[in-house]
């Protein structure tokens, strides 16, 4: 994975709470075997019309959207089921970061998985925010904070490993293999009666 | 020195901790059984030929097709392609992946197929005070047996096979105490979905909760797997309910729960799994069983709920609750009762168990499905079909009108093309009424399997107690 240290976008703002993951790709293009090219289906049901042609009141079809790679949403941004196309999509795209006031458990697992910055932030930011699209923001991950172009610039949380991860494009699936002793050591001192009972 | 009171969720995830997390680092956390099916695990497998790995644990790994598959027997058994060409693509995907890596997988025409999260307890594997992991959020549903189960992501997945670990930063404990006797017509679907109401769509995130109180004692384990189920609808990745008689019950004898002394040895492991007294939860809510309704959804998440008897609330002035109303072609003071149903579905890993399908029956039998509405119901898996077809549930089904199928997930989410049209409202056992979740501009109103076989009756939405 890439290292990612810096986004510096204007933004798209979906104003919606509760964007689930139905509609960030709806499940009929689950179909695929692979992570590519689910950036053209990113929220298909609000981008494109029954006829298939763009529906020109969604924010992405407009001029203005072009080339941002930060998405500002409502409370709850990512709810619902795991599926990780959510994240591919929205990187297929070109979205880096996704910022809201609240952001669903298992989405923010899968977008740092990925190199998708998932970004909370307190009310009277994602107020202005939603107040002010294409506004340009800079995020830092370095010092995991946010400048907005008021001068105003909020910390936002992150976990302490995910961080370090990205700033290093460390593969945490390497993380988890140099501990193969560790969980070795797990295995074999488990094997009680009844206690280390398999699947078959 | 006093030994500290810990939650069920505490000493599960203890016992599984193979290196407990630091202000750096996530623990990892040992998994005991990895479900996997054919949508969310390629893209793992694919990890593992890059890098050259084996799946570590092929005996703690159980995989099935349930989303994409088809659901008409012709597509299953007989010689009729699967009609959805991406979704046959990926079924052989998965056949050839589970036989690359040694992975046993209940195939196509498996009797022992079914939905992942179905199948597992039906089969025994799911116990208490196990890890069990799946690329699916309705993971949550094992949780009713005290195991701690929750929804992953598809790198995750890849983190599991080639590990049998994950990292995971500890959640936090959320006690969801419910009390009363819960009203006839009244069942666990419409619990989880007045809890769902009460504390939210995010009320949950962060938080493993666990369902404690006597009302909860009572339910039987297919009732607490619904609960489980849809704790996810809440935010919360997993939901528990401390192992007791009625699980130890519905576990005995099973083919992949342990027999004889092992079993033995389980049995009074699992007995000291319950939370210990004076244990303290993070966050908390207590529910009054004794006042629910049947309750049905009106919006586009599960948190807007009502009780079936309510009119939709006049909220205050919200673009998003206007946008939902607008989407579901409803008004603000409507009442929910009467309004008119064209679809309605009966299945999925909330309610599409032998139990859900014996409430629907008894509103069903000898009844016919009002003109011009379609009952679709899928059972669970090819087990639960069986069963059903042995004990003449399927007759009163078919008397009725319904279309019965073959298992599956179905129209929860209708991936296999069994969709909703566009504009037409679906009453729905399943667990998310999120826009275009059955279908695209489908609109979905989420209830139990009384409420959905009532309101295929009358063609209206209709409260099941007037059939009681």
């Amino acid at each position: 994975m890439e290292p990612l240290k810096r986004v510096r976008s204007r933004t798209i703002v979906i104003p919606s709470s509760n964007v689930d993951t139905d509609q960030i790709i709806p499940a009929r293009f689950l179909t695929t075997t692979t992570k590519e090219g689910l950036g053209k289906q990113l929220f298909a049901d609000w981008r494109y019309r029954a006829d298939g042609a763009p529906n020109p009141d969604f924010v992405l079809n407009t001029a203005a959207a072009r080339d941002c790679s930060v998405l500002v949403a409502g409370r709850n941004f990512g709810c619902g089921s795991s599926r990780e196309h959510a994240p591919w999509a929205l990187l297929d795209y070109g979205i880096r970061a996704v910022i809201s006031t609240e952001i669903a458990d298992i989405f923010r697992s899968n977008s740092l998985k990925n190199g998708l910055l998932p970004i909370t932030v307190d009310e009277a930011t994602a107020v202005w925010l939603m107040q002010h699209p294409g506004a340009e923001v800079d995020i830092d991950l370095e010092t995991a904070r946010l400048a907005l172009p008021t001068g105003t610039a909020v910390a936002f949380p992150i976990e302490a490993f995910a961080r370090h991860c990205l700033l290093n494009g460390i593969d945490e699936l390497g993380y988890l293999r140099s501990k193969q002793a560790d969980i070795e050591r797990y295995e074999s001192a488990r094997k009680l009666p009844g206690e280390d009972h398999c699947a078959h | 020195m006093a030994v500290t009171a810990r939650t069920l969720f505490d000493k599960v995830w203890t016992a599984h901790e193979v290196v407990p997390e630091t202000a750096d680092t996530p623990a990892v956390l040992y998994i005991d059984l990895h479900l996997i099916h054919e949508v969310t695990s390629p893209q793992a497998f694919s990890v593992l030929k890059s890098l050259g790995l084996p799946v570590r644990r092929p005996d703690r790994t159980l995989a099935t097709m349930d989303h994409s598959t088809p659901t008409r027997t012709e597509q299953v058994f007989g010689n009729v392609p699967i009609a959805v060409d991406a979704a046959a693509k990926q079924v052989a995907q998965l056949e050839r992946n589970a036989a690359e890596f040694g992975v046993e997988l209940f195939g196509m025409r498996d009797a022992r197929r079914g939905i992942v999260h179905i199948i597992s307890p039906e089969l025994g594997a799911t116990q208490p005070g196990m890890t069990i992991v799946c690329g699916d959020s309705h993971t949550s549903t094992h949780g009713a047996f005290g195991a701690l189960a929750f929804g992953i992501g598809s790198t995750e997945v890849g983190h599991v096979f080639a590990t049998q670990c994950l990292l995971q930063r500890k959640p936090k404990t959320f006690a969801v105490n419910v009390e009363g006797k819960m009203p006839a017509g009244v069942t666990a679907k419409d619990l989880i979905l007045s809890i769902i109401g009460k504390i939210g769509v995010s009320g949950g995130t962060g938080y493993v909760f666990e369902y404690r109180g006597s009302t909860v004692r009572a339910l039987s384990m297919e009732q607490r797997m619904t609960m489980c189920n849809m704790s996810i609808e809440a935010g919360a990745r997993a939901g528990m309910i401390a192992p007791d008689e009625i699980t130890f019950e519905y576990l005995g004898g099973r083919p992949r729960a342990p027999a004889g002394a092992a079993w033995e040895a389980a049995h009074s492991r699992w007995q000291g799994l319950a939370t210990d007294a004076g244990a303290v939860f993070d966050a908390s809510v207590d529910i009054d069983a004794a006042a629910l309704e049947p309750m049905i959804t009106y919006g586009t998440n599960p948190g807007m709920v009502l009780p079936i008897s309510a009119a939709i609330p006049d909220a205050a002035a919200d673009a998003a609750y206007d946008k939902a109303l607008r989407y579901m072609g409803f008004h603000r003071g409507e009442a929910m009762a009467g309004k008119p149903v064209n679809v309605v579905f009966i299945g999925s890993c909330t309610n599409g168990r032998l139990e859900d399908l014996q409430a629907a029956a008894q509103i069903l039998k000898g009844r016919r499905v009002a003109p011009g509405v379609r009952l679709l119901i899928v059972p669970g898996s090819q087990q639960i079909k069986h069963d059903a077809e042995a004990s003449g549930l399927a007759d009163i089904f078919r008397a009725a009108g319904a279309d019965w199928r073959e298992s599956g997930c179905s129209m929860c989410l209708g991936m296999n093309g069994d969709t909703v049209p566009a504009g037409q409202y679906a009453v729905s056992t399943s667990n998310r009424n999120f826009e275009g979740r059955q279908g695209a501009g489908a609109r979905t109103l989420l209830a139990s399997p009384l409420t959905a076989a009532a309101s295929a009756v009358r063609g209206r939405i209709t409260d099941p107690r007037e059939f009681m």
